[in-house]
């Protein structure tokens, strides 16, 4: 080893004189890796999917597409039936979901989340399994196959219910209890409380609920398909049957294209636009 | 002007110099407009002022958060306006302390430390000279660490969560946090706002302590006039992104160079008085004697400060009134004083009772006066039954559907708004501005709506500017004219009726 | 009284959700073809289902597959979703806005529309429309908004000045994210790392979309063995594997729990 001696010791600062920035690392340039991945993979199948409804197997331009979904008799009943078993759903569902989120968000039985646990747990087994295993026990019980539509709302209900529960819960544990205090030192009672406060308050969590439950239901049909014994086709069947059986590209991307206006339409009737934050964060 | 420091100071001793700093924000408001100050080296400067004045964002620009619009900001000489807040040598104490949650004391503290390069010079036994670049060694960080929190007395610490402390001990590590890192300037931004009162006072003093201690320049910013009197060498009033004063905190008290700053520090009367000759002064009906040289006839803000009234029994002092309102404050007695129309806080150690005749009595040297910028006559006036109003001793025609946008006066003679609520105007009190262009006088005293006689005539290059004053409550009338007048003249004063701006004092109800 | 139609109701709902969830559990040990209460008492208590599940390399694959699928996804979309919320957070511009649109756009939009969206794309675009590569791509589309969306609110709770207090202590702007916004938000980075591995292991129809030929996960087995089998029950061995997810979810919600308490308490 070399012997040593310090001589000096100073802060050492690189570049203290002052120069405009060159480049430098910015914390908004953050978000082009994900805004390309969005570009290439969200936003340009979307407009792959505009492109095909709106051109026939040739690729001109034509409105063909749209005219034989409107036209044929089968393909209207199919729609209807998707948004009333979808809408039928989503009330059950929300009738089932508002007073277990408000009892939780209110009760002690709740403490520390416990029981919101419980209610939570099941959206982690495999959504396929969790329908296989409603069939099941329908059987056993002896009402499956009493009646296919109401098999398929069991089923619906079964498998979307958690997705009411969270968003309606969370906006109900965030709101300030102070609030209905207020309502009751201003002479309310607790129903006029509830109805004139706490429901409005809570309307956030209900849309988003919708959103969460209404679109999917009427698309997924994979529990239509399970539960219905064949017999029930909803929207989402004839976009699968068009690209598996028939592929036929253009009229499934115009039925996709429906799919696509009517939910912008349900988001903007329920605002969901905005409310869409408070899901996600406590699954 | 009022941003220039009395003391010169020799270009050395200053360690931070702002030049014709400028800060716009991306939605067009100017939040600072155009400031230049100097700061000198050790010293404890405060810049003071009500919240959106500027105060933070300038600091913020010194810290290298924000970016100046335009202007510099010279640090030893040099310019950092575009060098990034990790290369400056200036630390800061946030509002909100932003102590990293998920490190505990020791961790906060030597985060800066941790980042630190010095470069050392070694000689190896042969003599041969080199340079190294090197980190601080953990025993050094360890060091610097323990000094600092026993500087904020904070010893036995280390260890501790920062979610666990108390807020003043957030402050502290705050603090040690900052000073650790041995930085030329330390920013302060309103750093004792989230502590309670006691705690409050104590840290003044011991974050004074400190700064002398440490001999390093402190920038403070805080909204609390207080705070800014009681700690400060310096302190820098703003308003609406532009400085109004800067001084000690004895210059600021005792000379403040507006009615704002006056207003703003410490509790004042502002009167709006006239010079009546050499170093006397007329406001509330009365000729003080004062000790500022003003030129007679000026229009001027008066303030005194409350501690500065003397009350006597009626008829012993230069004017009588009536006590009001009385309230204790521990230490004194905080009472108001009626005279006229005007109200005049006063604190004294002895009781006057509610009701009681008083004579209040102001020395010369609390008088303190400043030049008003006098733009226009303003007046306190009430509306007739006949829809003129009544001010300045007179009555004069008026237009009074200016007082509510869209309004018009139906043929019984109410005020119709534009809602279509019908309104009877009759004695209520407005403000009355009337522009220095704006008033006509006239020999015949039947022509105008008040009367009163010249008791002043300045020449100002191209126009006289004359005032008239009325008998009975000598209210004056400052205007500007071509023509000329003698001195004495009795005259009356005619205002176009358009020319009568109005604005209510309150909201009427309807 | 309140109280005890309170707890009646929850006891209720709750019987419904995890009915058939039990039944499917007790049934694992029944070593039967079809789900029924004679069998279970004609054929009575076996671990055989069990056995058959460990047997059947084939459906092993599949449950290592989907799990390694989840895994792989959650990883990276726990990546690319943390990075891209904190780059919309921090951009104020109107490409932050359109990011932060389009990133919406998959959380609300018909997952069959998103699946034969990605089925043009990958037709048209790349030569091998199905591939891992693909249905990867596909999982990423689903996960990653909702890593973004349990990341935000982090960010938006984090004290503003933090940043700013890093690079005041000689932090270079990457360094203040690594060392003190990252170590704030990570709750939310797991919660979305969480999050999206669920939403792998659960999804079925961007699966049977995008997934090459020969590759299945969970899903779209157990789908096409219902399918196959036209009868009205499951695939005995499916019920010991329900069973065994089951299980291990408990656990993992226990474990959860008892740790976070822990940490509580200290």
């Amino acid at each position: 080893m070399r012997e040593q001696k310090v001589i000096s010791r100073a802060e050492y600062r690189p570049d203290v004189i002052a120069k405009k920035s060159a480049f430098r690392f910015s914390r908004s340039s953050l978000c082009v890796p994900y805004g390309l991945f969005l570009a290439l993979f969200v936003v340009l199948p979307l407009l792959l999917i505009v492109f095909y409804a709106l051109t026939d197997a040739n690729g001109t331009l034509s409105f063909e597409n749209f005219i034989r979904f409107f036209s044929s008799p089968t393909t209207i009943t199919t729609l209807i039936i998707s948004i009333l078993l979808a809408l039928v759903t989503t009330v059950i569902c929300i009738i089932i979901a508002y007073p277990v989120a408000y009892i939780l968000a209110n009760s002690k039985l709740n403490k520390g989340g416990t029981l919101l646990m419980l209610f939570i747990m099941p959206m982690w087994i495999n959504f396929v399994l969790r329908a296989m295993a409603m069939k099941d026990l329908l059987t056993i019980i002896g009402v499956f196959g009493f009646n296919n539509y109401l098999n398929v709302v069991i089923g619906m209900v079964y498998d979307y219910l958690p997705f009411m529960i969270l968003p309606i819960y969370t906006v109900l544990i965030k709101m300030d209890k102070s609030y209905v205090e207020a309502s009751m030192d201003l002479g309310a009672s607790p129903l006029k409380t509830f109805t004139k406060v706490t429901f409005p308050l809570s309307m956030p969590g209900i849309a988003s609920g919708i959103t969460m439950v209404f679109m999917p239901t009427m698309t997924c049909y994979v529990i239509s398909d399970t539960f219905g014994n064949g017999l029930i086709t909803i929207i989402g069947k004839l976009i699968d049957e068009q690209f598996t059986t028939f592929q036929n590209w253009n009229l499934g991307s115009a039925m996709a294209m429906v799919l696509l206006v009517i939910m912008l339409v349900s988001m903007w009737v329920t605002g969901g636009f905005k409310s869409e934050e408070t899901r996600g964060t406590n699954l | 002007m009022a941003n220039q420091r009395k003391d010169d100071v020799v270009k050395s001793d200053k360690i931070v110099e702002i030049v014709n700093l400028t800060r716009e924000f991306e939605d067009g408001v100017v939040a600072v407009d155009d400031i230049s100050f100097y700061v000198r080296k050790g010293e404890f400067i405060t810049f003071l002022g009500p919240s959106g004045c500027g105060k933070t964002t300038t600091l913020r620009m010194i810290a290298g958060f924000d970016k100046p619009t335009k202007g510099k900001i010279l640090l030893n000489g040099q310019d950092i306006s575009h060098l990034p807040p990790n290369k400056r040598p200036i630390n800061t104490v946030f509002q909100r302390y932003a102590l990293f949650p998920h490190l505990n004391v020791y961790d906060n503290i030597a985060f800066g430390l941790k980042l630190k390069k010095v470069k050392v010079t070694y000689e190896d036994k042969d003599g041969k000279r080199f340079e190294k670049i090197e980190k601080l060694s953990k025993k050094e960080i360890s060091l610097k660490v323990e000094k600092a929190l026993k500087m904020v007395d904070l010893e036995g610490f280390e260890k501790r969560s920062v979610s666990t402390l108390s807020g003043g001990q957030q402050q502290r590590v705050a603090i040690a946090r900052a000073i650790v890192n041995e930085p030329q300037i330390l920013l302060l931004d309103e750093p004792l706002g989230a502590l309670d009162l006691k705690m409050r006072k104590d840290m003044q003093l011991e974050l004074k302590e400190m700064h002398k201690k440490l001999g390093i320049t402190f920038i403070y910013v805080t909204h609390d006039q207080e705070e800014a009197l009681t700690m400060s060498d310096t302190i820098v009033v703003m308003k609406d992104g532009v400085i109004q004063q800067i001084g000690t905190p004895t210059d600021i008290y005792n000379e403040p160079k507006n009615s704002f700053v006056a207003d703003f520090i410490g509790e004042s009367n502002i009167f709006s008085g006239t010079i009546v000759g050499d170093k006397k002064v007329r406001f509330i009906n009365h000729n003080f004697d004062c000790v500022d040289e003003f030129e007679k006839n000026e229009k001027v803000d008066v303030v005194v400060r409350p501690e500065d009234v003397t009350l006597l029994d009626e008829g012993k002092g230069q004017v009588d009134g009536k006590i009001i309102s009385s309230i204790f404050k521990g230490v004194h007695y905080e009472m108001v004083m009626l005279v006229g129309k005007a109200e005049i806080v006063i604190q004294d150690t002895i009781e006057r009772k509610v009701g009681e005749k008083v004579s209040l009595l102001i020395k010369p040297n609390d008088i303190h006066i400043m030049a008003k910028n006098f733009s226009s006559n303003k007046y306190d006036g009430y509306i007739t039954k006949r829809n003129t109003v009544c001010f300045g001793d007179g009555e004069f025609e008026c237009d009074v559907t200016q007082l509510y946008p869209g309004s018009i006066l139906d043929e019984e003679g109410y005020l119709i708004t534009a809602e279509g609520d019908r309104i009877d105007l009759t004695d209520v009190d407005v403000n009355v501005e009337v522009g220095l262009k704006d008033i006509e006088i006239s020999d015949d005293a039947e022509k105008g709506g008040a009367v009163g006689n010249i008791i002043s005539i300045i020449y100002k290059v191209d126009h006289y500017q004359l005032i008239v004053r009325t008998d009975e409550n000598e209210e004056d009338f400052v205007f500007d004219t071509e023509d000329t007048w003698n001195e004495n003249d009795r005259v009356s004063v005619i205002i176009p009726k358009e020319k009568i701006k109005l604005s209510l004092k309150q909201e009427i109800k309807r | 009284m309140k109280k005890f139609f309170q707890i009646a109701y929850i006891a209720l709902i709750l019987l419904f959700i995890y009915a058939p969830i039990f039944t499917l559990c007790l049934y694992s040990f029944v070593d039967s073809p079809i789900v029924s209460i004679q069998d279970a008492f004609r054929i009575g208590f076996s671990f055989e289902l069990y056995k058959q599940l460990f047997n059947d390399q084939a459906l092993m694959t599949i449950v290592w597959d989907t799990l390694l699928l989840a895994l792989l996804t959650a990883v990276i979309a726990t990546i690319l979703g943390t990075i891209g919320a904190i780059g919309i957070y921090y951009s104020k511009n109107k490409f932050g806005k359109a990011v932060s649109a389009s990133s919406r756009i998959p959380v609300i939009n018909a997952e069959i529309v998103t699946a034969v969206a990605l089925v043009l794309l990958f037709a048209l675009v790349f030569t091998e429309s199905r591939s891992y590569f693909s249905m990867l791509i596909g999982h990423l589309v689903i996960t990653t908004p909702f890593v973004v969306l349990s990341v935000m609110p982090k960010l938006k709770q984090m004290d503003a000045n933090m940043y700013e207090a890093a690079l005041d202590l000689g932090a270079s702007p990457f360094g203040a994210l690594i060392k003190v916004v990252l170590p704030e938000i990570l709750p939310g980075i797991l919660s979305g790392f969480m999050l999206a591995v669920t939403l792998s292991l659960d999804d079925y129809i961007i699966s049977a979309y995008t997934k090459p030929a020969g590759f299945d996960t969970i899903s779209t087995y157990v789908y096409g063995a219902m399918a196959k089998s036209n009868a009205n029950s499951s695939l005995p061995a499916l019920r010991a594997l329900s069973a065994i997810i089951f299980v291990v979810i408990i656990l993992v919600v226990v474990g959860k729990n008892i740790y976070s308490r822990r940490r509580a308490d200290k």
